[in-house]
């Protein structure tokens, strides 16, 4: 019993030592990490403007009378291109896969075969002390940019219901996001290099999370098979929810639909390593 | 006198050293041929992404701006030519102003300025990045595409003039020009603040502007920045004014648009001459690294 309880706080403690260590390191440079955070903006404002010039257009020819593409008004499409940034700062793991690939190429792997320490454990709890340090110096640019812009959002706030939807979707679209990077990482257990793999994944990452252009404006039959996907979890699936584009009582469906992608990536993640570790051969010291 | 000759006669002979070194970066990317396929097909995967998005969004709308008349094609003819631009700044100076910062963080730019040659040169075309053409191919067959659609369609079907296509091949040309002197000006300021990772991205949001019809910014709070990226860093001219050329958006043209070519061949040539002032500024301030 004594023993049960001294591994489990044995077992915190490592993880809150992991946490601070990630913390401070990232805490080194944010100056820097302020600046960029606010210029990451920028593009935002060539999309306004060419938005702006499509709608500008679709008025003066006024047959679309709604004033909507794919359901989204001017002002609700920005506002979306706006909370993609907000899902990106949850979901994109810069780095996760190819430290992965590179960590099993230069036999750095084996340091967690040999430590009581568990690899997919260790790289989440530094994921989270990362962007923990990063919503903490990226919360001042955030919010002035989104305060700015306050007018696109037409709505307001939304109910307390959507609110914790949203934050849901951003917790698992975190997760989500983690674990599908880290299963790409342990295709380094077979293939040594996935740079490139990773920049296709990247790519098609960008313009099916929704990234791009919210998701609805794809052509229909396309529409359906990328909403299967779960990458409009990175992206769409959170903005979407904000700007209540699915209906409240969908909102428990997707939730949970969400749900099963994470414990499918978890378990992926899981077995890819495992299977990767009695493939993997060190040599050396 | 005999000593004003003999150093004519060092003088290098900059076209044969500039395709040596198109030749042994060349070279180098068939060491790796796989991985440059891969890059190859990536850099086309991106622009299929691009193409996809614009597709999209011309199926909800005809223009681009109310009375812009930047439709499709045109606007497509645009794209391409963004592309033809963007893929020569990034095959030939991108990789060299990478390179550059990081040859005055080491230090190594002292053997670069001991060599016999100009300095602004060596530097600035030392690597080709030759898998970046590919955006380069995938940009001519976009403009093929475009311009035979313009050509075939039943209102205002056109069809360019020599004299057209040799304008738009000479403000390419400009074009590249101004994009190579900012690339020069944002690489020279890592000599006084030592590193610049947030400039190369400053270069890629700056240059984000440029994708675009112009007067699509000219409205409400775009103004100054209308102003600012048309004359003050000319990064709007780029691609505007050989599109506006080859494309005519509005026909007959605005006198207004002969004004931009002007200061457009204005702006390439000060720009040209600025970054050389910057460069050469910054090369007296630099001061080797380590011992």
């Amino acid at each position: 019993m004594l023993d049960v309880s001294s591994k489990l706080s044995w077992k915190l403690s490592s993880w809150v030592m992991i946490f601070r260590t990630a913390l401070e390191e990232r805490l080194v440079y944010r100056g820097d990490f302020a600046l960029g955070t606010l210029m990451r903006f920028l593009p935002i404002i060539t999309q306004i403007f060419l938005w702006f010039a499509v709608f500008d257009a679709i008025d003066q020819k006024g047959e679309n009378t709604s004033g909507m593409i794919g359901g989204f008004s001017f002002e609700e499409i920005v506002a979306y291109y706006l909370l993609t940034m907000l899902g990106r700062a949850f979901s994109s793991m810069p780095g996760l896969a190819s430290g992965i690939a590179k960590q099993i190429r230069e036999g750095e792997i084996k340091r967690y075969l040999i430590q009581p320490i568990d690899l997919i454990t260790f790289l989440l709890l530094n994921r989270v002390a990362h962007k923990f340090a990063y919503y903490v110096i990226a919360a001042g640019p955030f919010a002035l940019v989104f305060f700015l812009c306050r007018n696109y959002f037409v709505d307001g706030w939304p109910n307390l219901t959507t609110v914790i939807a949203f934050i849901l979707s951003l917790i698992m679209g975190f997760l989500i996001g983690f674990f599908l990077e880290a299963s790409i990482g342990m295709i380094g257990f077979w293939f040594l290099e996935v740079s490139s793999l990773l920049f296709v994944y990247m790519l098609f990452s960008f313009f099916l999370s929704g990234h791009m252009f919210p998701l609805t404006l794809l052509p229909d039959g396309i529409e359906q098979l990328v909403t299967f996907l779960p990458l409009k979890y990175l992206a769409y699936f959170p903005a979407a929810i904000f700007l209540q584009k699915i209906p409240e009582d969908e909102l428990l469906y997707e939730l949970g639909l969400e749900a099963c992608w994470l414990v499918f990536f978890i378990i992926l993640c899981r077995f890819a390593y495992s299977r990767g570790v009695k493939r993997y051969s060190g040599f050396g010291g | 006198m005999l000593n004003f000759r003999r150093q004519k006669e060092v003088q290098p002979n900059y076209g044969k050293v500039f395709l040596t070194f198109a030749k042994n970066s060349l070279i180098r990317d068939m060491t790796f041929r796989t991985n440059f396929l891969l890059q190859c097909i990536s850099s086309v995967g991106w622009t299929l992404m691009n193409v996809g998005f614009y597709l999209i969004l011309f199926q909800f709308t005809d223009t681009l701006g109310a009375e812009s008349g930047w439709d499709r094609d045109k606007f497509f003819l645009f794209l391409a030519t963004t592309w033809f631009i963007n893929s020569i700044v990034q095959a030939f100076f991108m990789p060299n102003a990478e390179e550059f910062s990081e040859l005055i963080r080491t230090g190594g730019l002292d053997f670069a300025l001991l060599k016999p040659i100009d300095t602004q040169f060596l530097i600035s075309f030392r690597k080709v990045d030759w898998s970046s053409l590919s955006n380069f191919a995938a940009g001519i067959v976009i403009a093929f595409i475009s311009l035979r659609n313009l050509a075939i369609r039943e209102t205002n079907p056109m069809t360019p003039t020599i004299m057209e296509v040799s304008l738009y091949l000479i403000f390419v040309s400009l074009g590249i020009a101004i994009m190579y002197s900012l690339m020069i000006c944002l690489s020279a300021t890592s000599v006084w603040l030592g590193r610049n990772q947030t400039l190369y991205n400053f270069w890629f949001y700056i240059t984000n502007f440029s994708r675009y019809p112009m007067e699509m910014y000219n409205r409400g709070w775009g103004r100054p920045l209308y102003g600012l990226f048309t004359f003050v860093i000319p990064v709007l001219l780029v691609v505007n004014v050989p599109a506006r050329i080859l494309a005519k958006p509005l026909d007959p043209r605005d006198s207004s648009e002969w004004l931009l070519v002007g200061w457009c061949l204005i702006a390439a040539l000060t720009s040209v001459v600025f970054s050389r002032w910057v460069f050469f500024r910054a090369l007296s301030s630099y001061r080797s690294a380590s011992s």
